[in-house]
């Protein structure tokens, strides 16, 4: 999958939690400036998981001590092209 | 108005097949909590709980029962048996017509419903037992207890997720305090432990995969749990003139929504319901001497709950002992807050705090005396039980000593 396909399904995905425009997310925002709130965070992440076939560690008690960085889209991207690549070695 | 009194308790639960076995490891701050055993256990990621284990029910239940009875009901009559022999009462003629059950759960016949869906969707079976229907229906509990001990007034279910047992107990004390009924046995039962039942709840990812630790800097969770606790509530004189061993007083209960969000608990609903409680058993917040944590481990729960407790006992919250028994047993949902009771009444009775275990690091957002991995003497004369339910629905009991 290109970074680019990745990137784009991410986007859309939060654009569609946040009732956004993909064109207003933009790669530094975070989840909270989207408006995206814990019970949204949580429905993302399965959207996400459901999309890449992946399996994504995240506990809503601790989201920050995650090794899946949600701070920005950035990172959410970076986290499912490493997934992504883990999980189908595995 | 009439008082109302505890004159009976039964539990089965993580902790113990009875109330001497639970409080004995409530006193030992004993943990519950172990590794999940059932069919496709592997497929989960959450693998802990406080499962009821070594449990024979063929041993309290013939096999015609066993048709009927989900184990969220097997849980409810063994409880509602010792509680009613401890009670030493028999229900016959105007008493049985006065006197009810209500009892909370939150999944009702949950592992019914799991075998049965498997067995037709993954199975691709075409037939199902013909007793599906009143084995997982939630109120299966309360009319197998009405059943057998021949309880013939109000009997119904309260399902409010985890309050569901505040809830119901709240509705069994008003009806013995407006004069409705005699003697109510209310409670609760839970029984998710099943593959659906787990999965569910891992889906919300607020699941701890290695322990509950409430209050604690490190939680990281709440670890689901089973069982059930049953209760007799009983006016006051009837107790009296019977000669009947008090356990303690239910003085007073108050339930509030927090009319905000579906899942995340707001402090201001908390406060209100412990404010409320107050209020209704005309108690003093200096009186307070413990509080029975709803407690559940999740980082959004335990600060919300100290905060909430803060505003409502004002300065004597830097007194009060407040703990957390999820820890050991863990959150038995519809069920959690009758097994919680428990410990309500060891503090009023014993002089015993039930500690909160697992807690390894203080939270400044939890700065309340948590009554940290070991059990407490003190001498207590009035308790809180706090419940908080997904939805929004706060319900507080207050209890005095007898």
């Amino acid at each position: 999958m290109s970074d680019t396909t990745v990137r784009e399904k991410v986007i859309a995905i939060l654009a569609e939690q946040a009732m956004l425009e993909p064109s207003d997310v933009t790669m530094d925002s975070s989840p909270e400036d989207l408006g995206i709130d814990s019970l949204g965070l949580v429905e993302s992440i399965f959207a996400i998981e459901e999309a890449f076939d992946i399996s994504i560690p995240f506990n809503a008690n601790e989201p920050d001590q995650s090794d899946f960085d949600i701070s920005s889209v950035a990172t959410i991207v970076a986290g499912i092209k490493t997934l992504i690549a883990e999980q189908a070695d595995a | 108005m009439k008082r109302v009194v505890i004159t009976g308790a039964g539990t089965i639960n993580a902790l113990g097949r009875n109330v001497d076995q639970t409080l004995a490891a409530m006193r030992e701050g004993r943990c519950g909590i172990s590794e999940l055993e059932f069919r496709d256990v592997e497929r989960l990621s959450i693998r802990i709980g406080g499962q009821v284990k070594g449990y024979n029910p063929e041993t309290a239940f013939n096999r015609q029962q066993l048709a009927l009875y989900d184990r969220f009901t097997q849980f409810a009559l063994l409880s509602a048996r010792e509680a009613v022999a401890q009670s030493g009462l028999t229900f016959h003629g105007e008493l049985a017509d006065c006197s009810g059950v209500v009892l909370g759960t939150s999944g009702g016949g949950l592992t019914t419903q799991d075998d049965n869906y498997r067995s037709v969707y993954e199975e691709g079976k075409n037939r199902v037992h013909p007793f599906v229907v009143p084995k997982l229906m939630n109120n299966a509990a309360a009319s197998h207890v009405s059943m057998e001990m021949n309880l013939r007034g109000p009997t119904f279910t309260v399902a409010t997720a985890c309050a569901s047992s505040n809830h119901a107990m709240g509705m069994a004390f008003q009806m013995v305090r407006s004069g409705m009924c005699s003697v109510m046995l209310t409670g609760g039962s839970e029984s998710m432990l099943c593959f659906g039942g787990v999965k569910a709840w891992e889906g919300l990812r607020v699941m701890s995969k290695d322990g509950c630790r409430p209050f604690s800097a490190n939680r990281n969770g709440m670890v689901q749990g089973e069982g059930a606790g049953v209760f007799v509530f009983e006016e006051y004189e009837h107790a009296k003139a019977r000669g009947a061993e008090i356990l303690c007083e239910v003085a007073g209960f108050a339930m509030t929504s927090d009319a905000s969000d579906i899942v995340m608990p707001s402090k201001q609903g908390a406060a209100r319901a412990i404010s409320g409680a107050l209020r209704d058993a005309g108690m003093a917040r200096e009186e307070v001497g413990y509080i029975n944590a709803h407690g559940t481990g999740t980082a959004a729960n335990d600060k919300t709950e100290c905060a909430a407790v803060a505003d409502a006992l004002g300065p004597q919250s830097d007194r009060v002992m407040i703990s957390s028994t999820k820890a050991m047993h863990g959150h038995c949902i519809g069920g959690t807050g009758a097994v919680e009771l428990l410990a309500c009444i060891m503090a009023l009775r014993e002089g015993v705090i039930a500690p909160t275990i697992n807690h390894e690091e203080p939270d400044a957002e939890c700065a309340l005396d948590v009554v940290p991995n070991e059990a407490r003497e003190a001498e207590v004369s009035a308790v809180l039980s706090n419940a908080f339910a997904f939805g929004g629905l706060n319900a507080v009991l207050a209890l005095r000593r007898a």
